[in-house]
């Protein structure tokens, strides 16, 4: 089955008097997808977003929305985007009922679906109990939420969060987390973050973003993959480092302390299995082998690093 | 368009704004009412009376009660056009119209259109109080619906200036002073205009109230129209470009 393209971004570039913000930024978007914008602050992140939703036109470069150019035909494209901008857009003088009536009345949905369409999104973002509650009386979660209800609230294909998460208790995260999940299965979602673990909890895909530039673009798997070639392993009694190495796949070996070794490996190859084979057949007993996954911030600089030696 | 306008216009009943200013200016208007109908009454009447082509209850009265309306409405103005589009860049709720599938026009005659009829309603009120002489003396129905009618051209007027200066600034109180002080030189030139030694009807011509007198006295004339639609037209047309022009500076 062909995977549908919803959000195709090509060549973008965006000046502020003279300084580039973001430079020859390209992305890509598939239906079913979760995407993260990662990047530390000012790295252009808000600025990709305004201008996939059509709120600052791009110095050059392209975007489709569904083969639609958004650029030419912005009221047709904007249909199929929902957008949670940095600050919520919050009309604090409304309750969120009548607030969320308006944004449908603005996405110009039929009156008759108007009223089931904001049942289900305060359902889905948990502002059932709300509902009757000015926004300005609610603390900043909710009005955190009701800016995503607002986003979800026309079912739009493409869902495009700026920092969802910010302003959230632990719980609340968790929910919105799970939330976007699900969003993901049916729609397509962009989330822009600076928190690293959110994007290994939440995302697909990942884009990273330095000073207007993306340094790195693909799945988290390949990401982790690429770097995954470190494994501890603890023992009750020490083992001879010769041993260890005798395996053709350990590069290298570092005691930590106490029967407890930092093996290096090749990438991609899962040694687990050979460790253990090769302490059982010499009958010492494991405590623990624990893969070294790299964080994302050790991903996220060494990449910058990287960037940077090559310049 | 009209949806928002009526969120506009809902928005603004909410808040106790709207409900003050509709109170204060109706309570004093209702002053001056009474003052000049009590003039006429006890001074003006028995004067004119016997003399030919005098002045009637309805150029008195009704006159210089929208003349007032009008005068009070210069500071009012700012306030109402304020919040229009700085208070929605100041709440960063702009996005949320921008990011909707409605044009930039859309956006702009949408807030237009919810002020004025706001600003029909404070016309509408005050009116009543000219239509309830009716109930005890011949009104001149011409020069009454003419005096509306330059009331409703002179505030439309004023609020599409209010509107282009809202869309310029984040900060509403910039946008309510900027407002009044270019309402305010209009009323200068005109009273620069026509006064006795300097004289000059360019400047007449260029201010809001000399066209707005014209009503007042009844005449209906094209030039006077034509003068408040291009005013209207002018800055409704800035507003979108402003609005437009954000997208490409940021």
């Amino acid at each position: 089955m062909e995977v549908n393209v919803l959000l195709q971004a090509v060549g973008l570039t965006r000046e502020f008097r003279g300084y580039k913000v973001v430079h020859d930024l390209s992305l890509q978007l598939k239906q079913g997808e979760v995407l993260g914008l990662l990047g530390p602050n000012g790295a252009g992140k808000s600025t990709t977003l305004q201008m996939l939703t059509g709120n600052l036109s791009p110095t050059e470069g392209q975007i489709t929305i569904k083969g639609i150019d958004l650029v030419d035909q912005p009221k047709i494209a904007k249909r199929f985007i929902g957008y949670l901008p940095e600050n919520p857009p919050l009309y604090r003088d409304l309750t969120v009922n009548e607030y969320l009536e308006y944004c449908a009345q603005l996405h110009q949905i039929k009156p008759k679906e108007r009223k089931a369409l904001v049942t289900q999104a305060c359902r889905r973002c948990y502002l059932e109990d709300v509902k009757h509650r000015l926004i300005n009386n609610l603390s900043k979660g909710y009005q955190q939420r009701i800016g995503i209800a607002q986003a979800i609230l026309h079912q739009p294909e493409v869902v495009i969060l700026d920092e969802p998460t910010v302003g959230l208790d632990p719980i609340q995260i968790r929910e919105i987390r799970t939330l976007i999940r699900e969003l993901g299965d049916s729609h397509a979602v962009i989330l822009s973050t600076h928190i690293l673990p959110e994007v290994q909890a939440i995302c697909d895909r990942v884009q990273m973003i330095d000073k207007g530039k993306s340094v790195f673009n693909d799945s988290l798997v390949n990401l982790t993959g690429e770097l995954d070639k470190l494994i501890t392993l603890e023992c009750e009694s020490e083992i001879p480092t010769e041993l260890l190495q005798s395996l053709p796949q350990i590069q290298a070996v570092q005691m930590k302390g106490y029967a407890k070794y930092e093996l290096s490996h090749e990438r991609g190859v899962n040694v687990a299995p050979l460790l253990a084979e090769l302490c059982v057949k010499n009958n010492i007993k494991i405590k623990s082998l624990t893969p070294t996954t790299y964080s994302l911030e050790q991903v996220f600089m060494s990449l910058v690093h990287q960037e940077s030696g090559l310049n | 368009m009209f949806m928002v306008a009526s969120n506009e216009l809902k928005r603004m009943f909410y808040s106790p704004m709207a409900w003050i200013i509709l109170a204060i200016l109706q309570a004093i208007l209702a002053f001056i009412f009474l003052y000049t109908l009590d003039q006429y009454i006890n001074v003006l009447q028995p004067a004119l009376a016997g003399q030919d082509n005098a002045p009637g209850l309805t150029d008195i009265v009704i006159a210089s009660l929208y003349l007032w309306a009008g005068v009070i409405m210069l500071a009012v103005m700012p306030l109402l056009t304020m919040r229009l589009l700085a208070e929605e860049r100041m709440n960063k709720t702009l996005v949320l119209l921008k990011s909707a599938p409605i044009s930039s026009t859309q956006i702009v005659l949408g807030k237009y259109l919810g002020l004025m009829i706001f600003i029909l309603i404070i016309i509408f009120m005050i009116s009543l109080m000219p239509f309830s002489l009716a109930l005890g003396a011949n009104l001149d129905w011409g020069k009454f619906s003419a005096a509306v009618l330059g009331l409703v051209l002179l505030l439309a007027s004023f609020a599409a200036a209010g509107l282009f200066l809202s869309s310029l600034t984040k900060q509403p109180i910039i946008a309510a002073m900027s407002t009044f002080g270019l309402l305010l030189f209009l009323v200068v030139i005109y009273i620069s205009g026509s006064s006795a030694n300097s004289a000059s009807s360019l400047f007449v011509y260029l201010s809001h109230f000399g066209h707005f007198s014209a009503f007042l006295e009844g005449i209906f004339n094209t030039t006077d129209l034509i003068y408040y639609l291009l005013f209207i037209v002018g800055f409704l047309v800035l507003t979108i470009h402003k609005l437009d022009s954000d997208r490409l500076q940021g």
